[in-house]
C-alpha cells in the first residue's frame, strides 16, 4: 500500500528484532552459562534438583491460590456491578485503585498489616488475639490478592456485558432460575474473559518478587524472587537465567494450551478473539 | 429486596477492600507524628516537607520525565508499527507480527528485567536514564500498536487507493485518512503507555544505575529503612489527580461519547 513508509517501518521491524527477539535468546544463551561463563547444563541440573523443583512447587502453589480467590471475588463483583444503574462509574471506580503505582498500595499495606498496625488494633478492640500478617503466607496472599483482583474484574466484566440480553430472556421464559442462568449461560459465554482473568493474574503472581520481599519477608520465594535473587544478590546471572527460560517456556506452552482451542472452536463461529491485556506488575 | 440489599452489602466490601489501603495513605499524610501506626493529630506538615525536600522531587521529575518521553517515542512507533502489520498482506507473517508484538505484553516484568539487563549489557548501554529510558520505550510500544491497530481494521482499504488515484502523496493519505482514523487509538496508546511507564516498577528496578531513580524504585529501596509520611502526603496527590482524570474520562469519554452518537443517528 505504501511505498515509502517501508523506510519507517524499519524502526518497528529493528525493536521487534532488538527488544523482543535478542533478549530471549540472550536469556537462553546465559541459562547455559555458568559462575565461570562456560558453557555446561549445570545450572538445568540445579534447577531439577529437590530444592528448585520444591520452590517451583509452592511457587504454583501460591499462584493457583491467589487466581483462584481472586477469580471466586471477580465473578460475582463484575456480575453485580453489570446489573446496577451505574454501571460505568463503577467499573471505573473499581479500575481506579490499579492505577496508582503499586509500591503506594503495598506500602500501605505494611502499615496496615504491621504487628501494632490497624487491622491488629481492630482485632484488639474486638477482644481478639493479635494476628502476625507481615513476613507470612497470610499477608503475602492478602497483599497479592488485592494488586491483582482488578485485572481479573475487567476481562470478565467485558465479556459478561457482551452477553445479548436476549438470551438470558429466552432461558427466564423457559423457566430457568437463577442459578440456572449464570451456571449455563454466563459462565460458559463468559469463558473468554476468565481465560483472559486467569492468565493476566496467574502468570504475574509466579513472577513477583516486589511483595514477596516487602510483605513476606524471606518467608516465600516465587520464581520471581529466585530470578531476582540470583541477577541481584548472588551474582550467578546464568541460574537466574535457567529460571527465567523455564518460566517463558512453560509460558508459551500454557497460552498455546489455552488458545489452541479456542482459537479453533471460534474459527469455526467466527468470533474475533479478544486481546489480553497484561497486569503490569 | 432482600437480593438487592446482598447486593449491594457484597459491592459495598469490595469497595471497602480496594479502597481502604488507599485511604489509609491519605489519612496518615495528615498526621502529626511519624509513623502510621498512630494517628497523633492533624497536621499539613507533610505537604510541606514535601515541597521542601529537593531529592523527592527530582525523583518525581525523573520518573515524568521517562515516562512522556517513552510514551511519546513508543506512540510514534507504535503507530509505525501498527501500520506495518496492518498493511502486511500475507496472513501467516502477519499473524507472526502480532504475535512477536504481543510477547512484551505478556511476558512476566521480571523477565523483561532480566532480558534487558542482559541486551544492555551486551552493548555496554550505561546504566541510568538512558537504559531506563529505553526500556520503558520497549515495553510500551506494543501497547500502542495494539490500541492502534483494531481502528485500522475498520478501514475500507478502498479509500486508500481512491485518494491515490485522485492523486494524494503517500503522506497526504496518512495525515489526512489514517491520522485521523487512528487518532482515538493513539491517544489511548500514549496515555496507557504514559500509566505504563509511571506505574512500572520491576524492569525499571533491573536497567537503572546508581545515580538515577524513579518513585517506585525509590519506595522499595527505603521500605525497610522505613518510609517519611512526606510519601504518603505525595500517594494522596496522586490519588487526587488520578480520581480527577477518571471523573473527566468517564464525562467525555463516556456519557460524551453517548451523546455524539445520538446526534449522528
Amino acid at each position: 500500500m505504501f511505498k515509502d513508509f517501508k523506510k519507517y517501518a524499519i524502526i518497528y521491524y529493528l525493536w521487534i528484532i532488538i527488544f523482543v527477539v535478542l533478549p530471549i535468546l540472550l536469556i537462553f544463551i546465559q541459562s547455559f552459562l555458568d559462575m565461570n561463563h562456560h558453557f555446561n547444563l549445570i545450572n538445568y541440573k540445579t534447577f531439577f534438583s529437590s530444592t528448585y523443583l520444591k520452590m517451583t512447587f509452592n511457587s504454583i502453589i501460591y499462584a493457583l491460590l491467589i487466581t483462584l480467590i481472586c477469580l471466586m471475588l471477580a465473578f460475582p463483583t463484575a456480575y453485580l456491578i453489570l446489573k446496577t444503574k451505574y454501571k460505568k462509574i463503577l467499573l471505573i471506580l473499581l479500575i481506579l485503585p490499579s492505577w496508582i503505582n503499586l509500591l503506594l498500595k503495598t506500602y500501605a499495606f505494611m502499615g496496615l498489616l504491621a504487628t501494632k498496625g490497624f487491622l491488629n488494633n481492630i482485632l484488639v478492640l474486638l477482644n481478639l488475639n493479635p494476628v502476625q500478617f507481615l513476613f507470612t503466607i497470610k499477608g503475602f496472599l492478602i497483599v497479592s490478592i488485592y494488586i491483582f483482583i482488578p485485572f481479573m474484574i475487567l476481562p470478565i466484566y467485558n465479556s459478561i456485558e457482551q452477553i445479548p440480553e436476549n438470551l438470558i430472556k429466552a432461558a427466564q421464559d423457559l423457566g430457568a432460575n437463577k442459578w440456572q442462568i449464570i451456571k449455563k449461560i454466563i459462565i460458559p459465554l463468559s469463558k473468554n474473559g476468565i481465560n483472559a482473568g486467569i492468565q493476566v493474574v496467574f502468570i504475574p503472581s509466579l513472577s513477583i518478587f516486589m511483595i514477596t520481599r516487602l510483605i513476606a519477608g524471606n518467608q516465600i520465594i516465587t520464581l520471581g524472587t529466585a530470578i531476582e535473587e540470583h541477577f541481584l544478590v548472588t551474582g550467578n546471572w546464568g541460574m537466574g537465567a535457567a529460571i527465567g527460560s523455564i518460566l517463558i517456556i512453560s509460558l508459551f506452552l500454557s497460552i498455546f494450551i489455552v488458545q489452541y482451542p479456542r482459537k479453533k472452536f471460534l474459527r469455526k463461529k467466527n468470533v474475533d478473539i479478544p486481546s489480553v491485556g497484561g497486569a503490569n506488575v | 429486596m432482600f437480593k438487592k440489599i446482598s447486593r449491594n452489602l457484597f459491592l459495598t466490601m469490595m469497595f471497602i477492600f480496594l479502597y481502604f489501603p488507599i485511604f489509609y495513605l491519605i489519612i496518615y499524610s495528615f498526621n502529626s507524628g511519624d509513623t502510621m501506626v498512630s494517628f497523633d493529630g492533624f497536621s499539613l506538615k507533610w505537604y510541606r516537607e514535601l515541597l521542601h525536600n529537593k531529592d523527592i522531587l527530582i525523583i518525581i521529575l525523573n520518573t515524568v520525565i521517562v515516562a512522556l518521553i517513552s510514551a511519546l517515542i513508543a506512540s510514534i512507533i507504535g503507530t509505525l508499527g501498527a501500520i506495518a502489520i496492518y498493511q502486511t498482506k500475507n496472513k501467516q507473517k502477519q499473524n507472526i507480527l502480532y504475535s512477536l508484538n504481543s510477547v512484551l505484553i505478556i511476558s512476566p516484568d521480571v523477565i523483561i528485567g532480566i532480558s534487558f539487563l542482559l541486551l544492555f549489557t551486551v552493548f555496554a548501554i550505561p546504566f541510568g536514564f538512558m537504559s531506563v529510558c529505553l526500556a520503558h520505550i520497549a515495553f510500551s510500544i506494543p501497547v500502542v500498536v495494539i490500541m492502534i491497530l483494531p481502528k485500522l481494521n475498520q478501514l475500507n482499504g478502498n479509500i486508500i487507493y481512491a485518494a491515490k488515484d485522485l492523486g494524494a502523496s503517500e503522506y497526504q493519505v496518512f495525515s489526512r485518512i489514517l491520522l485521523p482514523l487512528i487518532k482515538p487509538g493513539l491517544i489511548i496508546g500514549f496515555f496507557t503507555a504514559f500509566t505504563y511507564s509511571l506505574d512500572d516498577f520491576a524492569v525499571t528496578f533491573f536497567v537503572t544505575g546508581n545515580g538515577f531513580t524513579t518513585l517506585a524504585v525509590n519506595i522499595y529501596s527505603s521500605a525497610r529503612i522505613g518510609i517519611s509520611l512526606e510519601i504518603n502526603a505525595l500517594s494522596t496527590i496522586i490519588f487526587v489527580i488520578t480520581f480527577v482524570m477518571a471523573i473527566l474520562y468517564y464525562i467525555f469519554e463516556i456519557r460524551g461519547g453517548k451523546s455524539k452518537y445520538v446526534k449522528n443517528n
